[in-house]
């Protein structure tokens, strides 16, 4: 190291190169214009954000197409939009949680968590937005309707979807029945939340007289929705199960059905719960099916089979679209926005316990 | 036990339980593939049945006093605006993530940004509703001013803008950033599928990075970002409740930033509730005509991906 030149002669590589400063440069150049335009139209911070990020986008391929040639700065700016496809697709999320987090805290009170609406009329709403004290009334009648009717569904859609993702992979042939089932099960994840709704809605009236809503029309809706999640899921994991394994028991003289109880599905089983925990995250912030099914209640109903019932998201739509007093409809928005925070809490356990169900249950692989 | 006989008997019977052991399971997980079918069918079936008083009807009983298909008409016109918005917005952009996230990202990271994308999936649609209601729209109501003022020659932007922001514009913006997950997690898996001595062969002719994914990511993913992008149509046109709550609807209106339109899936779950009779199989008859066409368009993306399949094996 000690004999080697240290000045730097411009080489055949590094010719018609820019420095890696120079997009730093760039940047802080984009920061400058981008400040001194936008306090021409009335500074704001997000208006000097987008023209910087213009002037820097700009500025930068332009920088490259001089001093690199045309084919360099089309990759950069390729690389630029790309970059910023990605911020743009952050940003919506930061804004809903740091707007879940911000309104939803205030309303977060053991009031709150453990009263429903029972009795609470837009009277007592106006008396507390006139005396400034806290905002009375809860959701506890909603989470408990979201945990019965998911409940309820995963009851009626487990089963089904295990079941059928075991024909799919370990009975069938890949006839025409299977390839069937394959196809519409993957058109079935994209049937409207609302069509299930209304499904369940009309194959209820049917059969018990129209209106009907209870809980378990809302848990049959849902299971239609989360039945082809579960059956994806799981026959994804089916299908990584080892055929020696199978084969192993086979030669043990073993039946298949106890090999498929035994040995496949306690193989797969990680994947398997962690799907179905990810299938129960989809539909439990679920709202347009609860909506044409379960009806709304204010009150805490614990039969899903007779009764109006509420659930998380149908809560936080009643509370912004009909506010519980139409004058004063503070107190109905922070209820709202408190009942999402604790929905998105709920999802984000069960997407992490998902994750976590995979890692910690995965079949040891090497000993 | 001492001594262990085992009686030809025992192993008969043995053999006889795990006989009809193994015909039970099997017929079940046979019924249970077949169910799924049912339900399919029986959603059609019931969603006809329901709706049908409503073809046979008077059409001057018929909401809007005029038949059932002028009163569907517009709503289906606001649903396809409202979707194809949100599919020109987000399918730009879904692209981008997913080579951000393919091709781009430090390698460490790449798996956490995907989680991250993947976090917008998990969001409750009546969440993305509330904000896009609360949030979104009082911030996009200047803007609409600005376009008014500016671009108000352009029919798509005439004026006067909503106060509120409570557009079919910001519906559309909302729907963009719900179908987004969807379009980048799936066209990821086909980036990352592209056969890698494709990409080291373009970038060893010299190459930069972009022309390696003009020349053999981007044409080897066609088929897959058009079907991702068509489930994000099929997504965006079944959503209700972002729609619900973000759009103050009414009736078809050309301009982008004024109140008006309704989407099918809205219009239901802001009626349903209150509706019985007549004006339910109404409402029934209009789930239907959604519900046609997103099969329709899922069955089209799906045929895509199907046929996708097969010859991406070959490589």
């Amino acid at each position: 190291m000690s004999n080697a030149t240290m000045t730097r002669r411009p080489s055949q590589f590094t010719k018609n190169k820019l420095p890696k400063w120079s997009i730093w440069a760039v940047l802080v150049g984009a920061l400058i214009l981008g400040a001194a335009v936008s306090s021409l139209f009335g500074f704001s911070p997000v208006s000097m954000a987008v023209f910087a990020a213009i002037f820097f986008v700009v500025g930068g391929t332009a920088t490259a197409g001089a001093v690199e040639g045309s084919r360099k700065a089309k990759d950069r700016f390729a690389t630029y939009l790309v970059y910023g496809a990605f911020i743009i697709a952050v940003l919506p999320l930061l804004s809903v949680i740091w707007t879940v987090l911000e309104r939803g805290m205030p309303g977060m009170t053991s009031d709150f968590l453990f009263r429903s609406m029972n009795g609470l009329t837009g009277a007592i709403d106006n008396q507390t937005v006139a005396e400034g004290t806290p905002v009375l009334g809860g959701a506890y009648h909603a989470i408990l309707g979201t945990l019965q009717i998911t409940l309820w569904a995963t009851i009626i859609s487990v089963p089904v979807g295990l079941l059928a993702a075991i024909y799919l992979v370990e009975y069938s042939t890949g006839g025409p029945l299977s390839r069937a089932i394959t196809f519409f099960v993957d058109v079935m994840t994209g049937i409207p939340s609302i069509v299930a709704g209304l499904f369940a809605a009309a194959l209820f009236g049917l059969i018990f007289g129209p209106g009907t809503r209870t809980g378990f029309v809302a848990a049959a809706a849902l299971s239609v929705l989360m039945i082809p999640v579960v059956v994806r899921s799981t026959e994804e994991m089916l299908k990584i199960v080892p055929n020696e394994l199978r084969e192993a028991a086979f030669a043990l003289g073993v039946r298949k059905w106890r090999t498929i109880t035994k040995v496949v599905i306690p193989t797969a089983i990680s994947g398997i719960a962690s799907g179905v925990t990810l299938a129960i995250a989809r539909v439990i912030g679920e709202t347009a099916p609860i909506l044409v099914t379960a009806g709304f209640a204010r009150g805490i109903n614990l039969d899903v089979f007779s009764g109006w019932m509420s659930t998380l998201p149908t809560y936080i739509y009643y509370q912004i679209i009909t506010p519980t007093s139409p004058t004063s409809t503070d107190p109905s928005t922070q209820r709202a926005w408190a009942a999402a925070l604790i929905l998105i809490i709920l999802v984000m356990l069960l997407n992490l316990a998902a994750r976590l169900i995979a890692r910690m249950f995965a079949p040891k692989t090497s000993r | 036990m001492s001594t262990k006989t085992v009686s030809p008997n025992t192993l008969r019977r043995q053999g006889d339980s795990g006989q009809s052991g193994d015909k039970i399971f099997s017929t079940a997980s046979l019924l249970a593939g077949c169910l799924i079918l049912a339900v399919l069918f029986c959603v059609a079936v019931f969603l006809l049945v329901q709706a049908f008083p409503t073809f046979v009807a008077d059409p001057a009983e018929i909401s809007g006093g005029s038949g059932f298909f002028s009163y569907i008409w517009p709503i289906v016109i606001g649903t396809v605006i409202a979707a194809t918005i949100a599919l020109v917005l987000a399918t730009p952009v879904g692209i981008g993530v997913a080579l951000f996230i393919s091709h781009y990202a430090p390698r460490r990271l790449a798996q956490g940004f995907g989680y991250l994308i993947d976090l917008l999936a998990a969001i409750p649609s009546v969440v993305y509703g509330a904000w896009g209601y609360a949030v979104l729209a009082p911030q996009l109501a200047l803007a609409y001013e600005w376009l008014a003022n500016n671009l108000g020659w352009i029919p798509i932007f005439e004026g006067p803008a909503s106060n509120t922001g409570r557009t079919i514009l910001t519906a559309s913006i909302v729907l963009a950033v719900m179908v987004l997950p969807i379009i980048t997690s799936l066209s990821r898996e086909i980036f990352l599928q592209t056969p890698k001595l494709h990409e080291e062969a373009s970038l060893a002719l010299g190459a930069t990075r972009w022309e390696m994914i003009k020349m053999s990511v981007l044409p080897f993913a066609r088929p897959g970002i058009i079907s991702a992008a068509m489930l994000g149509l099929g997504r965006a046109l079944g959503e209700t409740m972002a729609v619900a709550l973000v759009l103050s609807g009414g009736a078809l209106n050309a301009s982008l930033i004024q109140t008006g339109n309704q989407t099918i899936a809205a219009e239901i779950a802001l009626n349903f509730p209150e509706a019985f009779g007549l004006r339910l199989s109404e409402l029934i008859a209009a789930g239907l005509v959604l519900f046609v066409i997103t099969l329709a368009v899922n069955v089209v993306a799906r045929w895509i991906i199907s046929r996708h399949k097969e010859f991406s094996g070959a490589n």
